[in-house]
């Protein structure tokens, strides 16, 4: 069976989910080999291996963390020369893509990116796509080379399924380009205790009807009530409320969770091309003629400072 | 010596508009008006404040498409920008983002750079890789995504605003940028800067003044391949009640019976 080349996010050896879901994908048109790199790469095999994963393959060294995505291209590139994959597949986060799309160039392949289902075909997989604010729905393929294709978060399930995940160590010599441009600080970013934004399986987002940064706190409130995320639209980011990393939109992040629900946010383009794939989606804004009420499956006209406290103390009674 | 920037802009359809396929699958482009992507202001604005900030330096224009696509360039110039460069073949007509960065690669060379500043990604095809590929085939260090960006002794620094972290960044010219909306607020064209564009220089490149192989781009050279499209099917109308005191325990009900609670 024809391998297929995976390359995992996680954080010192913790995997991330959705490079769990990329293997539930990965294992539709052949078997999963892994590429983990830097600090706790071996630590990513046994969740791998639960997962499908028959080989990990793994190298870590300090260029990983100092220098900016290209010592991680090298290291795909020597994994993807021995592998010899059917298939690259990359969560499509912000580095992801761009590691990716080196690759592509480099071994003389096509790219997709932004993939939300896979299904293996007879010239190679066909990917899903949502396109123009998640208006249009396309099927495409690379028609060129190894398809080198990135993968949004939420868009299969995490399946358990045993495999041996062998780790193999990966001999990668940097090229002169890798260490083109440094990371001279990190700050790592707060920890709120909530989901990841893309990975929650519960998504809230507040816009210009919260009013005011102090009134996030009753968006906070109802979404550690549901064990949700929290996000922000793009008029509630410029206006300095919430933190841009929350942006739900175009130029923010995408979301596909199984519920959205958005509190005073009108449901501009900008805003529906970030989150208008979501399952279920709610909507609370006193303006009966929001477009958002357009989208929802199930809407409450009226202002959110009476509906959202209301909707928080009935859940914590129900959840007793 | 001069700084020599290049910023890559594109013309694309107005994502308030109502935006189509064509029956070879390419994007519609007669359909819907057009305008420069609205991201790639921003990587005007920072062009713009990096050559003011600098001794000397020159702000040229690049973007590929066809005859409308010189509006997104006008528009760069009239904010600022000293020259332009429009790369318009019919060739290109669906070309890939692969087969783009080739055509703009190409591009930039010819005109000369120190330093490439492009936008976070187009608004309507929406991939974010260009920069990258342009840093991959110039084989140049990649600054992508600052949200703050400022040059100072052939080095560009800048901050990258990740999930888990924000990174400080540094790169030796030449180098390729890119900046996200929240690297500064582009400026309107003055009454002034508007006029001044008139005559500033456009000029135009097609693939044989690049030496690119029509092979190489257009439908034909393209990587990928789109099978189908189809619009979303319009979300079934969904209950909408009004709140009259209850409309917390109306949504708690409705999330219950959803299995959400």
């Amino acid at each position: 069976m024809a391998e297929v080349l995976v390359y995992v996010d996680h954080v010192d050896g913790a995997v991330r989910k959705p490079t769990l879901e990329l293997l539930t994908l990965a294992r539709r048109i052949g078997e999963p080999v892994a590429v983990a790199l830097g600090g706790g790469a071996a630590d990513t095999a046994a969740t791998l291996a639960e997962h499908g994963t028959v080989k990990v393959l793994t190298h870590d060294a300090a260029e990983y963390a100092e220098y900016l995505v290209v010592p991680k291209v090298d290291a795909l590139q020597v994994a993807y020369e021995r592998v010899s994959p059917a298939a690259v597949l990359v969560p499509s986060s912000a580095e992801g893509k761009e590691i990716a799309a080196r690759l592509a160039l480099r071994i003389g392949s096509g790219i997709i990116t932004d993939a939300i289902d896979l299904e293996a075909g007879d010239e190679g997989p066909v990917a899903t796509q949502s396109v123009f604010a998640a208006s249009f729905v396309t099927k495409s393929r690379v028609s060129k080379g190894t398809p080198v294709i990135t993968v949004k978060p939420n868009s299969a399930a995490v399946e358990a399924a045993p495999a041996a995940g062998t780790v193999e160590a990966l001999a990668v010599s940097f090229s002169e380009k890798a260490t083109g441009t440094k990371i001279t600080g990190r700050t790592a970013r707060e920890s709120t205790g909530r989901p990841e934004l893309t990975e929650a399986a519960i998504v809230l987002s507040g816009g210009r009807g919260v009013g005011g940064a102090e009134n996030f706190a009753l968006i906070e409130t109802l979404a550690d009530s549901l064990g949700a995320a929290v996000g922000a639209s793009r008029a509630a980011v410029d206006a300095g409320w919430y933190p841009h990393t929350n942006q739900v939109g175009q130029t923010g992040k995408s979301v596909s969770p199984q519920l959205y629900i958005a509190s005073g946010i009108s449901g501009a383009i900008q805003h529906r091309a970030g989150m208008q794939t979501s399952k279920t989606i709610v909507a609370i804004n006193k303006d009966a003629e929001a477009p958002i009420f357009d989208l929802v499956d199930y809407g409450v006209v009226g202002d959110l400072f009476e509906v959202v406290p209301q909707l928080t103390e009935e859940i914590k009674a129900r959840k007793g | 010596m001069s700084l020599r920037i290049v910023v890559t802009v594109k013309y694309v359809p107005d994502a308030t508009g109502d935006r189509h396929f064509a029956d070879d699958l390419t994007v519609d482009r007669d359909g819907v008006d057009g305008l420069l992507s609205e991201l790639d202001e921003y990587a005007v604005e920072q062009a713009l404040r990096i050559a003011e900030a600098a001794d000397a330096a020159e702000v040229t224009v690049l973007t590929i498409g066809p005859e409308d696509a010189k509006d997104a360039l006008r528009k760069a110039l009239s904010m600022g920008a000293d020259k332009a460069v429009h790369v318009e073949d019919e060739e290109l007509h669906g070309t890939d983002a692969i087969g783009t960065s080739l055509v703009l690669a190409k591009a930039i060379e010819k005109a000369g750079y120190d330093l490439v500043i492009s936008g976070m990604a187009s608004t309507d095809g929406a991939m974010g890789v260009v920069p990258a590929l342009l840093a991959e085939r110039l084989g140049v260090p990649q600054a992508t995504l600052l949200s703050e960006v400022s040059v100072e002794d052939g080095t560009v620094k800048g901050r990258r605003d990740g999930d888990a972290a924000s990174e400080r960044l540094q790169a030796r010219l030449p180098a390729v940028v890119s900046v996200t909306d929240q690297s500064g607020e582009a400026r309107y064209p003055s009454f002034k800067g508007i006029m001044a564009a008139k005559k500033k220089p456009v000029e135009s490149w097609d693939l044989a003044d690049l030496e690119i192989d029509t092979e190489e781009v257009g439908l034909g050279g393209a990587s990928t391949t789109v099978e189908a499209a189809a619009e979303r099917p319009a979300r079934a109308a969904g209950t909408i009640v009004r709140d009259e005191g209850e409309g917390g325990k109306q949504l708690a009900e409705f999330l219950a019976s959803q299995k959400f609670i």
